[in-house]
């Protein structure tokens, strides 16, 4: 650790870094390492809130109507996750709703008419099949894109027929169900949440970790004299982190179980989601492989020249999607205790629009995955209001497009003032 | 006569119907530094992209210390300490100043991670005496100016001990300050023995700073010459002309002004 006289030092440094002629906005931003553009996105989310709230009479901003819209988002936000590095990398994967429903009615169909139901091992065993699956159907698109030289749009279109089509083929049509009950928790049921206790335990865990890393992070970075932020701002993003999952976890805990006072507590999609959030920021700051995703949406050729190989991480970037795409086939399914054939319909552009509202450039190089999570939940936000409020689906679809429409557009005008 | 450190013997490529590069032959010596001139076209760029493993050759051969080596890729070339610094500079922009250096490879905790305060620390040791303005280490390299990327790009070929150096264009897009900077570090780097290829279209870039020049047109080489026994108007007749100082007529010189 260094001395606190060294701190000092470097800390004095950090404002005049950031007193450079630099905006209230900008400032802010600089000292809490959130980009401006997440920090709008973030306002927008709390102004939705705020709308839909007030016109729907507060039966919006409810404990009971927060945990229904944490449970349905997690699919989506699962797959945004992935689609971060697709988009990064200047690609597009249209076929990811398709490629939900073929391993969802893959994994029902096996755990109901192959497996023998009931047996313990049964359900671990489909969701590593069905897992595997989507990883196949990564890899075959991968290698088109990045070996057969076919431009992502076509490959993934071309995707969303045969994988929607597959998925009805599997059983001609027919939803396959009830699923095993211990498969069914996975997506968040009346039981498939994990109670107070285990909730404030995951909170807590959170939190310490949270301020943890952040002051590893901050020594590290002491150690080598490089300048850090202003202590007080450290602070204040560990606790502004702090807060946010101390109250969702008491929003969570807040909504009960039908006819009792038996809190639910975070429901297991969600965990599963934060499970993938932290594995995937994870690979996208500490790997060589998530450098070298951002390194070719940035500049492909000097990706290349600097000795990437660019067409096997190509294929590992549609590996990851397939399998992501495979573990929200898995939360869906369980959540319906169902396989239909129709599932993840339309998803892929729910996807997409988390991931652009969430920061990620379609002019590739950037994104966030933090970011494409605040993108998700601002579109199931949009899409729970409107069910709230009676809005039909097709007026729905209507908002759901014009908001894309819009995110996209931002990002241009955004990116046209930063040139 | 020492070993070269780098000949090129009978280099071709052809894409499509263009012969971009004929049977070309040149020789590179430690601490020495070769202008190669010639007009836009000529086959600079694709010969030397060869060297650098950008493309393929279709037939010849590249010693490097008096050894045949394949170079297929850059990373064959980076191998053998060959580092080019390309005339788009091949940053990419949205990543900062250590991430753009490291970049293809990178420094890595006992755990395989990406350790970016030890490349951070190593970018900014570097950076700090090649370009002592140099501040932002952290910001995108979209944000840095012309002279902080081509710094970054400089920084990024001499940061592991390349032999041989490549550089397409290093003084284009740069002021005269940074001029200046440039060619203070080509004689520090010829000095340690590294030996330079120095690539214009525009031969004030490179005269001064080169021991020879190599001049080509239309994808063969006109021929090379001691800096010190010829005249500017004479290279500039072999890159306009593309004939030998000892073919150019006063007339033909005469006209070229």
């Amino acid at each position: 650790m260094s001395s606190d006289a060294e701190a000092g030092k470097l800390e004095s440094e950090a404002p005049k870094l950031a007193g450079l002629r630099l905006g209230p906005v900008d400032a802010f931003s600089r000292l809490t390492g959130l980009d401006t553009r997440l920090l709008a996105m973030l306002a927008a989310l709390v102004v939705i809130w705020i709308v839909l709230d007030f016109l729907a009479g507060g039966i919006f901003l409810t404990p009971r109507n927060l945990f229904n819209l944490a449970v349905q988002g997690s699919a989506v936000g699962i797959m945004a996750t992935g689609m971060v590095l697709v988009i990064v990398a200047r690609h597009i994967d249209l076929s990811v709703g398709s490629v939900l429903g073929f391993v969802g009615m893959f994994i029902a169909f096996l755990q109901v008419q192959v497996l023998p139901l009931g047996a313990d091992w049964n359900w671990p065993l489909t969701i590593a099949a069905g897992l595997a699956l989507g990883a196949l159907v990564g890899l075959w698109q991968g290698l088109w894109v990045a070996y057969g030289g076919v431009p992502a749009f076509v490959v993934t279109l071309g995707g969303l027929l045969i994988f929607r089509g597959a998925a009805f083929e599997i059983t001609d049509g027919r939803t396959v169900a009830p699923l095993d009950p211990v498969y069914q928790l996975l997506g968040g049921g009346a039981d498939g949440s994990i109670g107070a206790t285990a909730s404030w335990a995951v909170g807590l865990v959170a939190v310490a970790a949270v301020a943890f890393f952040s002051i590893k992070a901050r020594g590290k970075r002491a150690r080598y004299g490089f300048p850090v932020k202003p202590l007080w701002a450290e602070v204040a993003m560990i606790c502004a982190w702090s807060a946010l999952i101390i109250g969702f976890v008491m929003v969570m805990n807040a909504y009960t179980k039908p006819r009792s006072d038996i809190p639910r507590g975070i429901p297991v999609p969600v965990l599963i989601l934060l499970a993938v959030v932290i594995v995937m920021t994870f690979v996208t700051r500490f790997t060589t492989f998530g450098r070298y995703v951002f390194a070719m949406g940035g500049n492909p050729e000097a990706a290349a020249l600097s000795g990437i190989n660019v067409k096997r991480t190509t294929v590992m970037i549609f590996v990851v999607m397939g399998i992501l795409s495979a573990v929200a086939a898995v939360v869906t399914t369980a959540r319906l205790n169902a396989g239909t054939n129709s599932m993840g319909t339309l998803a892929e552009l729910n996807v997409i629009a988390a991931a652009v509202i969430g920061g990620t450039s379609l002019a590739g190089g950037i994104g966030t995955i933090p970011g494409a999570i605040l993108g998700a939940v601002i579109m199931q936000s949009l899409d729970n209001g409107m069910v709230l409020l009676g809005v039909s689906s097709s007026l729905r679809s209507i908002v759901i497009g014009l908001v894309l429409i819009a995110a996209v557009w931002f990002d241009v005008v955004y990116n046209r003032n930063r040139r | 006569m020492p070993t070269p450190l780098v000949e090129l013997r009978n280099l071709s490529k052809r894409f499509g119907g263009v012969q971009a590069v004929d049977d070309v032959s040149l020789d590179l010596y430690p601490g020495e530094v070769v202008g190669l001139l010639g007009h836009n076209g000529a086959g600079k760029s694709t010969l030397i992209k060869m060297l650098a493993g950008a493309y393929p050759c279709d037939s010849g051969e590249i010693l490097i210390n008096g050894d045949k080596v394949t170079i297929e890729t850059p990373r064959d070339a980076r191998h053998h300490g060959i580092e080019t610094i390309y005339q788009t500079l091949a940053l990419a922009d949205n990543l900062d100043a250590p991430a753009n250096l490291f970049l293809g490879r990178e420094l890595k905790t006992p755990l395989g991670l990406l350790d970016d305060g030890a490349m951070e620390h190593e970018a900014r040791v570097v950076l700090q005496r090649l370009n002592p303005n140099f501040k932002n280490i952290k910001d995108p390299v979209k944000n840095l100016s012309g002279g902080q990327r081509q710094s970054v790009a400089i920084a990024r070929a001499i940061l592991f001990n390349a032999k041989i150096l490549i550089m397409d264009e290093p003084t284009a897009a740069l002021g005269p300050q940074e001029t200046a900077m440039v060619a203070e570090l080509i004689q520090q780097l010829k000095r340690e023995g590294i030996g330079i290829f120095l690539i214009s279209h525009d031969l004030h870039d490179v005269f001064d700073l080169s021991d020879r020049v190599s001049v080509m047109k239309n994808g063969r080489l006109v021929g090379t010459r001691d800096t010190s026994k010829v005249t500017k108007d004479e290279v500039l007749g072999m890159i306009i002309l593309g004939k030998l100082p000892e073919e150019e007529t006063a007339e033909e010189l005469a006209e070229l002004h």
